[in-house]
């Protein structure tokens, strides 16, 4: 269990551990080709914010070798936004006054319309977390009626028994996201103080019940900044690691969430992840894991999406909207869960996907279980 | 040894695979390039006949993004099963991608590791019996291995594709002695994939007797895709020469001028 790896790694990551690095270390470490987990540390150690060029420099030259130029395009589908937790981060918070919805199938095929319209092929679908208002059933049906539309569907839903994900993987999902927000279980507690997410455990081990189900994609992360981002992107990447290790079969990827603003007032306690950090975790990702790919959202900016796109991004969402409906003209909109920092429309990231020397690739993956023709 | 025309004339000289004798011996894949335009001019600069496509990555919807609108007429499709982790999988995508129109050649690809991309023989050789079985012109990719080599041939296979390196290392022919054990035991032809990372370390498979390469992440990658892919073209033409040539015998020391054995001549 990933747990125990924690455990044993927790109490060698004090502050004065992260200091004890030097230049000569990152300087070391870059000459490796293969990396273990303690140069992951040295990676994101202070001393290595002094390296972000060279580091730069490796991470793009590996992504190329593994992924080309190429980045993957998807987009988030909101099916609800009823949730009956709390995360004091989060806009579907149980307690905020916001518009509640769901998308009825009939919907949620007008949102898929209006998406794979734009090109799209892959989709994620995410709901809040309410068993009684969106349950497994119900996304079930959601991913059968857009299945025939989309080459992929991935799903960003509370975690689910091992039962649950393959019920779900049957009807034709091949991608799990889910992020762990945070690796420590203190911050954990106080962020999350209601509600079925309080269980840090489940939600912990939710990628393996998927692997175990037969989901072939897994999408991991931290939220940074919600808690000591060396201590959270460290984490990420050995959960990554440890994956990969444990269903070699399984492709792992990992996404860079940072916190953004909601409709709330929260406030994290812990040091705000900085532009030059963030660039710090994405290359500390790429060095220590070569072949997985790497995510990133709407919630950075178009400036930042551009600028990080060559450091070792393999997939970007494209036109989404974290509101519950909004794609088709048709639908009633539910209230999004956070703000969207680019804003642009497919055509547009397309556009500058291109204008980078990148190939935008609107189809990476056809899952063709139980397909009988590809292209209809 | 390859079923190969011992010839002078670099013309003359063509690979037969599946009923069709090819010109040239550089396969090329159209993965990881930074854009569909640029894969008929690196098809052209490459000479290449024969094209791999992982089967995945064909958008059937988009036409401007569907890579099979971008290669000439006369090309031969080499659909791939990349992404399949079972034989099942593998033979699945090799039937959608007949009934799309891609013909009826597929390299199998069974990766069930995504860390390194390493093909499972094993599975390969079954979905290799099964598509066989269906017809198909069924060109394994594997990890050179001389029994896994033997029952894929026995299989009906057309040619082996044993790999010089993992997917995208660009390492070279690591695996040398290995591939140059089955250039000398299988009766096929053997097409070194993956792992060939410069035109100089294609030009040393075809000298040790490969009957063709296939280069994907090399030329792709490269910063002018179109000028790599023609560097592969001479080397791929320029190893197959020295080979058909017949290379001299490398010596580690200079032959003594005074023969060791020169007194059973004399007298």
């Amino acid at each position: 269990m990933f747990y125990e790896q924690i455990t044993d790694w927790q109490p060698r990551l004090s502050e004065s551990a992260w200091e004890s690095f030097s230049g000569v270390d990152v300087e070391r470490v870059l000459t490796r080709e293969t990396l273990r987990p303690h140069d992951l540390v040295v990676l994101l150690s202070p001393a290595a914010h002094s390296y972000l060029e060279p580091m730069a420099k490796k991470a793009q030259a590996l992504t190329i070798r593994h992924f080309g130029r190429t980045i993957g395009l998807f987009t988030p589908l909101y099916l609800a936004n009823f949730c009956t937790n709390s995360c004091l981060y989060c806009s579907f918070h149980a307690g905020n006054e916001i518009v509640r919805c769901k998308l009825t199938v009939e919907q949620a095929i007008k949102e898929g319309e209006a998406i794979s319209a734009t090109g799209l092929q892959h989709l994620l679908l995410l709901t809040g977390e309410s068993r009684t208002q969106s349950g497994p059933a119900y996304i079930e049906e959601c991913v059968q009626a857009l299945r025939p539309m989309f080459a992929s569907l991935g799903l960003e839903v509370y975690p689910l028994s091992t039962h649950e994900y393959r019920r779900l993987y049957e009807a034709g999902v091949d991608s799990v996201t889910l992020f762990q927000e945070t690796y420590d279980q203190i911050t954990y507690a106080k962020v999350h103080p209601s509600g079925p997410k309080r269980n840090y455990h489940y939600r912990l081990e939710a990628p393996e019940r998927a692997c175990e189900a037969g989901i072939s994609a897994i999408n991991i992360g931290a939220l940074l900044g919600l808690s000591d981002w060396r201590q959270d992107a460290f984490f990420s990447a050995l959960h990554a690691d440890y994956l990969q290790r444990t269903y070699p079969g399984v492709e792992v990827a990992l996404s860079v969430p940072r916190l953004r603003p909601y409709a709330g007032s929260f406030r994290s306690s812990a040091a705000p992840v900085t532009d030059a950090s963030f660039v710090q975790i994405i290359l500390a990702y790429r060095l220590f894991l070569p072949r997985a790919g790497l995510t990133l959202s709407t919630r950075e900016s178009p400036q930042m999406r551009e600028n990080l796109m060559p450091l070792g991004i393999t997939r970007m969402s494209a036109g989404a909207l974290t509101s519950v409906g909004g794609y088709s003209e048709n639908n009633n909109v539910g209230s999004a869960q956070f703000e969207i920092a680019d804003e642009r429309s497919v055509p547009e990231v397309v556009g500058m996907i291109r204008a980078k020397g990148y190939l935008p690739s609107f189809c990476d993956w056809v899952n063709m279980r139980k397909k009988a023709a590809v292209g209809l | 040894m390859n079923d190969i025309t011992q010839s002078d004339n670099l013309a003359e000289d063509t690979l037969l695979i599946g009923g069709i004798n090819l010109h040239s011996r550089l396969f090329v894949g159209t993965g990881k390039f930074s854009s569909h335009e640029i894969v008929p001019q690196m098809l052209e600069a490459s000479g290449s006949q024969v094209v791999t496509m992982a089967l995945r990555r064909v958008d059937w919807k988009n036409p401007q993004e569907n890579i099979l609108n971008y290669l000439p007429q006369n090309t031969i499709l080499l659909p791939n099963t990349s992404g399949a982790r079972t034989a099942e999988e593998a033979v699945r995508i090799a039937r959608l991608a007949r009934a799309a129109g891609c013909g009826n050649w597929v390299k199998i690809e069974v990766v069930q590791d995504q860390r390194y991309l390493l093909p499972d023989n094993w599975e390969t050789l079954n979905a290799t019996e099964q598509l066989v079985n269906e017809g198909f012109v069924v060109l394994p990719y594997m990890s050179p291995d001389l029994g896994a080599a033997r029952r894929l041939r026995d299989a009906g296979a057309a040619a082996i594709m044993p790999l010089g390196a993992p997917i995208g290392s660009n390492r070279g022919l690591q695996t040398k002695e290995l591939i140059r054990i089955l250039i000398e035991e299988i009766s096929l032809p053997i097409i070194v994939d993956a792992g060939i990372g410069r035109p100089s370390e294609a030009a040393e498979a075809m000298e040790m007797g490969a009957a063709a390469v296939l280069v994907n992440t090399a030329i792709a990658t490269a910063g002018d895709p179109v000028f790599m892919a023609q560097a592969f073209r001479l080397a791929v033409a320029a190893g197959r020469l020295g080979y058909l040539a017949g290379l001299g015998e490398r010596r580690l020391t200079a032959e003594a001028s005074s023969p060791l054995t020169g007194f059973l001549q004399e007298g």
